[in-house]
């Protein structure tokens, strides 16, 4: 009986495993051969060696800065919210987290390229403020619309993972810490934080890794003139056809989100341990 | 405990809906604007929804995105579904290697599965196109399947299903009698999940789709230079608000089902 039961699950398995190795496994030792060879096959640690080609370490430092900048801002953005959320709407459906989401259902591009319209020399804003006196603004085109179109962009994962985390806290925990005297400063710093940290930190991760490696946002809203390395990656792919290079610089972009993922896992162990 | 400062909570929330929402609202005011450029308004028309419906090129990119989201969609619940049984009655370690490199395109960025995906396609010679696209779609849509279905499946009460087996059912017919109904719910939502994430996926579909192949994103990432075409945006608020219509009406719809479901009991 057991051994049938086996059978049956393995044959449930086997397509699974095939497609996880054929589409996963292999793809990715595709990059990393790539990435290691030159165009004659030849190995060589030049392309993974290429970042720190001026132009290339710049996009780097660039694309962490504004990627660091847009993950600060969405955390700020998305705690009160997801507070403020739980609290308002208690017992209810969470009918406003799922308008939250909607927004996805409009294509991403034609979202951020409608920033384009509201940001332009003389699109909405600029058009308000010269028609109140002001003088126009230079917005598109610049680091912070970059940092708006990632905000815009990737909140809503950085929402998600806090509303839930911030929603499952057991409301007599809050209350115990309350019954005992504990400030509402303090009940926030010691109990409902450090319990919706592992939210926290998934939103991050959730966030900056599509920051960092975006080149749509960058090339929407940067006009072209700031290159991140998602773009340099992008171009070697798609315009230079120079699969080694861009390989060798996605190595070093997986090197980042290694070190994203290990401390997402080692944290969230920790949490476990103390749980 | 009582709610202090409600207007202002109120307010932040509602500036932060203002803020997700007026790029759309913007797109829905565009397509009803006759002036073809952007800034300027002409006056309200219906002409983009009218010639939206004789655009055969957006039509062809609107049929492959729908196409693409429902195959990937279906075959990525049947696979990871599978998945799911399997794993669960696997030792420890082989789970946790597998659910591991289920977590890979979760994980990765984009654009690295995307030229992984090139990579491979290149290498093995396959003409880039429709179906690149969609085992591209499928991969990165199984997990959202997986991780909705686990948490499911390993609340079953196993018992059950082997009452079933006992009271003479065969494995299959026991399985879609006790398990299946039961997980339903999840393989719903990791569906929909996935029908979701294929549909707004841009990044991957680039380095997939090739020369000749257009979904709606590669559409308007290849238009974005010149100008994009009004009737995209035609096209696109009448998805969004079909979406939209349809959440409200799904929203309103489970909770009489739940009353339901308990009055029978």
């Amino acid at each position: 009986m057991s051994k049938t039961r086996r059978l049956s699950s393995a044959f449930l398995g086997l397509p699974y495993i095939f497609w996880a190795a054929a589409f996963i496994v292999i793809p990715l030792i595709m990059v990393v051969w790539y990435g290691l060879t030159d165009e004659n096959g030849a190995f060589t640690f030049a392309n993974v060696a290429a970042i720190a080609d001026p132009a290339h370490s710049k996009a780097l430092l660039m694309a962490l800065l504004l990627s660091f900048l847009a993950t600060v801002v969405c955390f700020l953005l998305a705690y009160p919210l997801c507070m403020f959320l739980v609290e308002l709407q208690k017992g209810s459906d969470s009918f406003l987290t799922m308008l939250l989401i909607v927004p996805m259902w409009m294509n991403f591009l034609l979202r951020t390229y409608a920033w384009q319209s509201i940001l332009e020399k003389t699109g909405i804003i600029n058009t308000a403020l010269t028609a109140l006196g002001f003088a126009p603004l230079r917005m598109i085109n610049t680091n912070g619309a970059i940092i708006l179109g990632m905000v815009y962009n990737f909140l809503p994962f950085m929402v998600l993972p806090i509303y839930n985390a911030l929603e499952k806290i057991d409301k007599n925990v809050i209350n115990a810490a309350r019954d005992l005297g504990a400030d509402g400063r303090i009940t926030f710093l010691r109990v409902i934080f450090p319990l919706s940290l592992p939210g926290v930190i998934s939103g991050v991760t959730m966030v900056f890794i599509p920051a960092l490696t975006t080149f749509v946002v960058s090339s929407l809203l940067g006009g072209g003139k700031i290159l991140l390395i998602g773009n340099v990656i992008e171009q070697e792919f798609m315009v230079a056809y120079d699969w080694n290079l861009g390989s060798g610089l996605s190595l070093v972009l997986l090197i980042f989100i290694i070190i994203n993922v290990v401390i997402s896992a080692v944290t969230e162990k920790g949490e476990e341990a103390k749980a | 405990m009582k709610t202090k400062y409600k207007g202002l909570k109120r307010l932040y929330i509602a500036l932060i809906f203002i803020f997700m929402y007026a790029p759309i609202a913007l797109l829905i005011v565009q397509s009803f604007n006759s002036s073809k450029s952007r800034g300027h308004w002409g006056g309200f028309t219906l002409d983009w929804y009218r010639s939206l419906f004789t655009d055969a090129s957006i039509g062809e990119a609107f049929t492959n995105t729908i196409l693409l989201a429902l195959l990937s969609s279906v075959i990525s619940v049947i696979l990871g579904t599978a998945a799911v049984i399997y794993m669960s009655k696997l030792k420890k370690s082989p789970r946790t290697i597998l659910m591991g490199v289920t977590n890979v395109p979760m994980l990765n960025a984009d654009i690295v599965t995307g030229v992984s995906f090139m990579l491979l396609f290149l290498t093995l010679r396959i003409q880039f196109g429709f179906v690149t696209i969609l085992l591209a779609h499928i991969t990165f849509n199984i997990p959202y399947v997986i991780l909705n279905v686990m948490p499911r499946y390993r609340e079953l009460n196993p018992h059950i299903y082997e009452a079933a087996l006992d009271l003479g059912a065969s494995p299959v017919y026991a399985f879609f009698k006790t398990v299946l109904p039961e997980i339903m719910p999840a393989i719903l939502s990791g569906g929909l999940m996935a029908f979701t994430m294929s549909i707004d996926d841009f990044i991957i579909t680039h380095f997939t789709a090739g020369a000749g192949v257009h979904t709606l994103s590669t559409k308007i990432y290849s238009e974005v230079k010149l100008g994009i075409k009004p009737e995209m945006y035609a096209l696109s608020a009448m998805i969004f608000v079909t979406v939209l219509l349809l959440l409200i009406l799904v929203n309103r719809v489970p909770a009489k089902a739940d009353a339901h479901g308990k009055e029978a009991v």
